[in-house]
């Protein structure tokens, strides 16, 4: 217990203190989640669009493969992106295995199925009503789907908001593509993982309340953003 | 202005509506009365060329509008509809209300000047900031309906507008479509209110088990029922 007490005050300690090592993990790690995070939402939105409002064979197939693959383990995607960039691998020419890249990569199809998968459930949460409307008042069918798209906003966001948590809070693709290399590919994840394993209780309990406030912060970002979102 | 020539509807394997011929001149207000489940609503959604028959033609102005989405959507940007439940989009008042003059890239001095008429005739002057999803149900009907007037349509249907709604948002909104009427506006509605047609309609169409069964002036069709079917239902609802 007291092991704890006395972490956690030098944990808060650290973070005060703005030390430079807890300062570079942590904005390498936003750095990265937060560029899987920009790819992975141009790609999935438009992603989710289409299947949202195109009917297809196969449409629910798609849709329950897509729902299969929000669980996949990080360390399956891990090896995958693994076996891809090895020097061996298909894309091993472009050397991006162990570099942040390589973690963007990762993180990307990673949180890509959830986004894809919870832009769908949020288009669909929009009445047909509101496309009657927009058809109704004249509206293209593009102009259509982006007031479709206006009317699910709170929901898209959230998708990609939890897109972006998985991004952050995942270890597995972190490790295995990043490598866990000081001052290049360590993130805040692989960081307390090692620091832990070394003993060093302190400096991971700093980086682990820095993970939780980031995720804070952003969720009353999105509350206060959606709350007035309607204007 | 519109017409529609045998026009069959199917849902979930049942005929909704069968042949129905309907012809809407130009500046005239049609009703469109019937039972609960009659086939008004489907009829005035396959006029609004939300949904296509099943069989027959639509046409606008002497077009075909049955299929081609070119002619529909152009037919389209010339009338509007105001749906049983008014559906704002969960913007404010303003933003609804402007949406069908923003599609249509007219500029911003224009809308704003046109929103702020349309929320005059429809009383919501100073609701222009609120959030359209706080809006009572009659006062969501009334921006529904300056939405729909604002973007200065020549066909307008209504499809049970007023239903569920407090007599006094009632009256207001059929003083509205009544001064469209007299500005030469074209007004097709369907209601299961038989006074209100009384008042408004310069022709009414019974609707029932998907048939147009009598199309006629007002007083023909209350006076003269064509059939028993019509006299049965003109007095039920009359009984109310």
């Amino acid at each position: 217990m007291d092991e704890i007490a006395t972490g956690l005050v030098r944990a808060i300690e650290l973070i005060l203190a703005i030390d430079p090592t807890v300062v570079e993990i942590t904005a390498r790690s936003l750095a990265i989640a937060v560029t899987s995070t920009v790819i992975a939402t141009l790609l999935t939105v438009p992603l989710g669009g289409l299947i949202h409002f195109h009917n297809f064979r196969g449409k629910r197939a798609a849709v329950n493969i897509i729902q299969t693959l929000y669980s996949l383990p990080t360390v399956t995607v891990g090896l995958l992106v693994f076996l891809l960039l090895s020097r061996s691998g298909p894309l091993g020419n472009l050397g991006l295995l162990f570099t942040p890249g390589g973690m963007v990569i990762g993180q990307t199809i990673l949180i890509a199925p959830i986004m894809t998968g919870l832009t769908i459930a949020a288009l669909s949460g929009v009445g047909p009503q509101v496309r009657d409307s927009a058809i109704s008042l004249g509206a293209t069918k593009v102009q259509a789907i982006f007031t479709i798209m206006r009317e699910a906003r709170a929901a898209m966001l959230a998708a990609v908001l939890l897109g972006f948590g998985r991004a952050l809070s995942e270890v597995g693709v972190a490790m295995m593509i990043g490598g866990n290399i000081r001052g290049y590919t360590r993130v805040l994840t692989t960081a307390i993982a090692l620091e832990t394993s070394r003993g060093d209780i302190e400096f991971s309990m700093a980086l682990g309340i820095i993970l939780v406030s980031i995720s804070l912060i952003v969720n009353l970002l999105v509350n206060r953003v959606q709350g007035n979102w309607w204007a | 202005m519109i017409e529609a020539r045998g026009v069959w509807a199917r849902r979930g394997g049942a005929e909704i509506l069968k042949d129905v011929f309907l012809k809407v001149s130009k500046g005239e207000t049609l009703a469109i009365i019937g039972p609960t489940g009659s086939g008004k609503t489907t009829l005035i959604r396959i006029l609004d060329l939300l949904d296509p028959p099943d069989k027959g033609l639509v046409f606008f102005e002497g077009v075909d509008v049955t299929e081609d989405d070119k002619a529909k959507f152009e037919a389209r940007r010339r009338m509007a509809m105001v749906f049983q439940k008014p559906s704002m989009f969960n913007v404010s008042v303003e933003k609804n209300v402007s949406y069908g003059l923003k599609i249509r890239g007219v500029s911003s001095s224009t809308i704003q000047d046109r929103v702020r008429a349309a929320l005059r005739d429809v009383g919501l002057i100073g609701y222009e900031n609120r959030r359209a999803f706080s809006l009572s149900g009659g006062e969501a009907q009334r921006v529904a309906l300056a939405r729909a007037l604002v973007t200065e349509p020549e066909l307008l249907l209504l499809d049970e507008a007023t239903a569920n709604l407090d007599p006094r948002t009632a009256e207001t909104i059929e003083d509205m479509i009544r001064k469209a009427g007299e500005g030469g506006l074209t007004v097709v509605m369907a209601t299961h209110d038989l006074d209100q047609a009384r008042r408004l309609a310069n022709r009414i169409g019974v609707v029932i088990g998907g048939e147009l069964v009598q199309l006629g002036a007002p007083e023909e069709v209350f006076e003269s029922p064509r059939s028993e079917e019509v006299a049965r239902f003109i007095r039920a609802r009359s009984c109310w």
